[in-house]
């Protein structure tokens, strides 16, 4: 795989060739913010978090699925960006309920950290108040649908880790809901291995592991990367 | 030490549709509310029983969401007779758990399922004419009622939340938080 | 099949041909409207009448004036039938015997017809689409036997290269150089699809093609195969399009027995399959990417582009893309030659396009003008103008991703570059003219409620932001909306367009931009605080 040079926020940056803006990125200490987007996992592009600006192109590109060129020149902190950004956190909690004090993932939920981030002290939108369902027939999870932000994290690492496609997705637009099998119970879901890494993968409280107190809720993110690392470098043995 | 101009500050304090951990966490401020008399009158606030609403008032934090008529017609008289308002908490802020009802539906749903489905005694609809303020169909943040002019997040707001935007008001600016000080929850 | 038995179909049906043929269309519009049983009535009536030996009656598709169907025409240059019940049908079969005809007719001379000039629409209403010899007869099939014994690929796409074609679909990519990019890209396998998810409200040209003559789009799904080395071809139709689909599907039938698609075309080494693919009624698979996701048996949502269909496609294969209206013009290019092609419309935006009118005006129905056609030509008279004597207002052009063009730009050539100027796109080719009386708020809200519910929900500025851009027109519309309001969904505009993921989206806020450029006053007129200057910084207005 050659080498590629490119400027990011003009600091030249050299990355392989097959690598995307946003492993580039990382790799020298810029942080690009992402919602959906798990290392190891297939990029999905849809929370348009990690939308960069790359010079001559027409449109904000989002540096998860975008790959390194050869000159490329990436702005990834825009004032522009930043206002995007902060948009999308409020699109989020506009179009949820979530609430903060009562959530499970309370200090521990990524989109809370994203408002923080993008400097959210309001909410500037009108919040919808979706009517959406909890389902807790898993003995051992329970998915509140309120505080899904429809990233499809649980779906990808289902299928792609666990190997078992237990998540999907149902409906379209404001209906999407992620679902699993065909829509049945949780907990009526043969597929399912139980194996909780839903609930590892969950950006914010929507999955979460039940009979714990709230300070036990810890979702364990760096477990992925233990698995990914273990199945890409087949460490099998330890 | 005085505010703006010398003057000493007339600070006043609301509780709409809350739980008074908002007014719980500012006497959290402790030994610093006596700094805080140094500067500021607290013209009105829950704590103390002062029936009416006074005018020119200089800063008012507000706790709670607009969650009924009464609510409403306060916070509208408030915000005539105030020169900063500032919301307080995230039930001022978002709605949080005020709002939690919002999804449920309109008013009658809601109190049908509260008074009438869940009760174990009495099941009766609440009806005190000129006593219990009618609900509004919809829980709102103060800011998409009334015009809001700096935002205290939290549930509650910590003390040093609070103490950082009191001191701006000292300083005569408006309170602008920043980095961990605006999560909500 | 060979050239030789090419040319014996032209000649029987040209021997078989009766001196007199009446066209009933049964395209949907018309069928729609009983036009199945005025055939069958026609048909009676010409064998009681014994004339059963000169005429013929023939089913035909669209006959473009959707509006006044069911259609009936005698001969290519008779009279015109409009409005033909069951009742009156066969009073135009006495005609033919001097009677007097019950129905009412439509000059051939109005400027409906006279204005408008037939490429692809030329077979459309005087073939049988059932019947491949129909096509045939017209010159059908040539054109890819010519690109397959006379032509080398390379050939044929510069021929389209420089024939100028762009891309009916909207955006207006040459298609020549389509082509050649994924003619360039390398893969195991190559594939040609053909776009024909119509999905703009009040857009039905490609199903009008589709219906009408379905071997035009075959053949130059052929000919793009061979030009760009595939051998297999799909066809996306939504699932709403039941007619079109099956007469695709006997179309594909017919060819292939002929030997005309399948292995060995034209007993040629080239082979070329194709196969219809049935979408299930969602606008956003008529986005390239969802599309191919959709036939590939997955859900149909888009994926960022780059990589571009070209380099990645069906199976991460080289895939061409087209719509079916560039298809349907690639016969005829092959066949005339590109500079034939080049002087119909304008020097940047070659050939013809097919237009929908529909809306506040007196002809509804199928329009094809030569690109370049100012739009007052096509709506007030090719249209008609409105009804009654009414004023346009506004012409709304590119379905839910367009904007409305005000009155005072009506003489602005309809072309790709001239309608991008003045807000508009080209889209697929939905044409909706408003009158005096329309409510542009109202307009831009119906768009946006649209494209709100046919966002897939993959992308949060899609998803969400439609839903916050639709709530802020409805509370225009109702006059509970301030002028903090409309600022938020001018920046909602902003955001969701330069943010979303795919066209959709990303064009979503189209009809809302461009009615504020052109009618803000309507927007502001409404606003709760209208009358004061600025929104009042300590009154009770939101923030």
């Amino acid at each position: 795989m050659s080498v590629v040079t490119l400027t990011i926020n003009d600091q030249l940056v050299s990355a392989s060739s097959g690598e995307t803006i946003l492993q580039a990125a990382r790799s020298v200490g810029i942080d690009i913010p992402t919602l959906c987007y798990v290392e190891g996992l297939t990029a999905h592009g849809g929370c348009r978090m990690c939308l960069v600006e790359v010079e001559g192109a027409r449109q904000l590109q989002p540096a998860c699925f975008l790959n390194v060129n050869e000159g490329m020149t990436i702005r990834t902190e825009t004032d522009q960006l930043r206002e995007y950004r902060k948009m999308i956190v409020e699109l989020l909690l506009a179009e949820g309920n979530h609430t903060c004090s009562i959530c499970v993932a309370n200090n521990n939920c990524e989109l809370q950290d994203a408002a923080v981030e993008m400097g959210v002290d309001h909410e500037r939108l009108e919040y919808t108040y979706p009517q959406r369902e909890v389902d807790v027939s898993h003995e051992r999870f329970g998915v509140d649908h309120n505080r899904c932000i429809l990233c499809t994290r649980c779906v990808r690492v289902c299928d792609e880790l666990e190997g078992a496609h237990t998540w999907d997705i149902s409906g379209r637009g404001a209906n999407l809901k992620m679902i699993t099998d065909m829509n049945q119970p949780w907990g009526e879901s043969p597929t399912c291995t139980s194996c909780g890494k839903c609930f590892m993968a969950c950006p914010t409280g929507a999955i979460f592991q039940k009979g714990s107190t709230a300070s036990e809720l810890d979702h364990n993110r760096a477990k992925l990367d233990f698995l990914i690392n273990a199945r890409e470098n087949q460490l099998w043995e330890l | 030490m005085t505010g703006r101009n010398g003057d000493r500050i007339k600070l006043a304090t609301v509780w709409l549709g809350g739980c008074s951990g908002c007014h719980m966490s500012f006497l959290d401020l402790d030994e610093w509310l006596f700094e805080l008399a140094m500067f500021a009158d607290v013209v009105f606030t829950p704590l103390v029983d002062i029936k009416e609403y006074p005018e020119h008032v200089d800063a008012v934090l507000v706790e709670g969401a607009v969650a009924n008529e009464d609510n409403l017609e306060f916070i509208r008289l408030v915000r005539e007779r105030s020169k900063w308002l500032i919301s307080f908490g995230d039930c001022a802020v978002t709605g949080n758990v005020t709002a939690l009802r919002n999804p449920l539906g309109d008013p009658l749903t809601i109190l049908e399922r509260s008074y009438i489905e869940l009760a174990d005694v009495n099941p009766r609809l609440p009806d005190e004419p000129d006593i219990l303020p009618p609900l509004l169909d919809r829980v709102e943040p103060l800011h998409r009622v009334v015009h809001v002019d700096a935002y205290i997040p939290g549930c509650p707001p910590p003390a040093d939340r609070i103490r950082k935007s009191l001191e701006a008001i000292r300083d005569g600016r408006l309170p602008k938080l920043e980095g961990q000080d605006i999560q909500f929850g | 099949m060979d050239l030789t038995e090419l040319e014996n179909i032209v000649t029987k049906e040209a021997a078989d041909r009766k001196p007199c043929e009446i066209r009933c269309c049964i395209a949907a519009g018309c069928l729609s409207a009983n036009s199945n049983d005025v055939l069958s009535t026609l048909r009676t009536a010409v064998e009681d009448s014994g004339m059963a030996d000169r005429v013929n009656v023939v089913g035909v598709g669209c006959m473009r004036l959707c509006s006044q169907g069911p259609l009936v025409g005698v001969d290519i240059d008779g009279p015109l039938y409009c409005r033909v019940t069951t009742d009156n049908a066969s009073s135009i079969v006495a005609t033919l015997n001097g009677g007097q005809g019950e129905a009412e007719t439509f000059e051939r001379e109005d400027p409906f017809f006279a204005k408008q000039t037939s490429l692809i629409l030329k077979n459309c209403g005087c073939i049988d689409p059932e019947r491949i010899e129909s096509y045939i007869a017209t010159g059908g099939y040539r054109a890819l036997h010519q690109a397959l014994f006379e032509l080398a690929p390379s050939d044929v796409i510069e021929t389209v290269t420089r024939s100028g074609l762009r891309g009916r679909g909207g955006a207006g990519y040459p298609t020549g150089v389509k082509w050649a990019t994924v003619a360039k890209n390398s893969g195991e396998r190559r594939f040609v699809v053909c776009n024909a998810d119509e999905g703009d409200p009040g857009a039905f040209m490609n199903r009008s093609v589709l219906e009408s003559d379905p071997h035009r789009v075959l053949e130059g799904m052929a000919i793009a195969g061979f030009a760009i080395g595939a051998n297999q071809g799909y066809i996306y139709v939504r699932g709403e399009y039941t007619l079109a689909i099956e007469r695709l599907n006997k179309a594909i039938k017919q060819a292939g027995r002929m030997g005309l698609l399948g292995t060995g075309v034209f007993s040629s080494p080239f082979d070329f399959r194709i196969d219809v693919r049935i979408g299930a009624g969602a606008f956003v698979c008529g986005e390239e990417t969802a599309l191919m996701a959709s036939i590939m048996g997955q859900r149909g949502t888009p994926t960022p582009r780059p990589p571009y269909p070209a380099e990645h496609g069906l199976w991460g294969m080289p895939t061409l893309l087209n719509n079916v209206e560039t298809f349907a013009n690639v016969p005829d290019i092959i066949r005339n030659g590109a500079e034939w092609f080049a002087e119909i419309g304008t020097p940047q935006s070659t050939g013809t396009k097919v237009f929908c009118l529909t809306g506040n005006v007196v002809h509804n129905g199928l329009v094809e003008v030569p690109l370049g056609t100012p739009l007052r030509t096509i709506v007030e008279e090719i249209g008609g103008g409105v009804p009654n004597g009414g004023q346009i207002k506004a012409v709304q052009t590119g379905g839910p991703s367009g904007g409305c063009i005000p009155q005072e730009h009506l003489d602005s050539p309809v072309d790709y570059e001239s309608l991008g100027k003045i807000g508009s796109i080209m889209g697929s080719g939905g044409m909706i003219v408003m009158d005096d009386q329309t409510d542009m708020v109202d307009v831009a809200r119906y768009f946006m409620e649209f494209c709100m519910d046919e966002s897939c929900g993959k992308c949060i500025p899609c998803r969400a932001g439609t839903v916050q851009m639709k709530q802020l027109l409805s509370r225009i519309v109702d006059g509970s909306a301030n002028r903090a309001d409309l600022e938020r969904l001018e920046k909602l505009c902003d955001m969701v367009s330069r943010t979303s993921l795919c066209g959709l989206g990303q064009t979503a806020p189209n009809p809302t931009v461009s009615t504020l450029r052109y009618f803000r006053d309507e927007y502001e007129s409404r606003l709760i605080d209208s009358t004061t200057a600025k929104a009042n910084s300590n009154g009770a207005t939101c923030q």
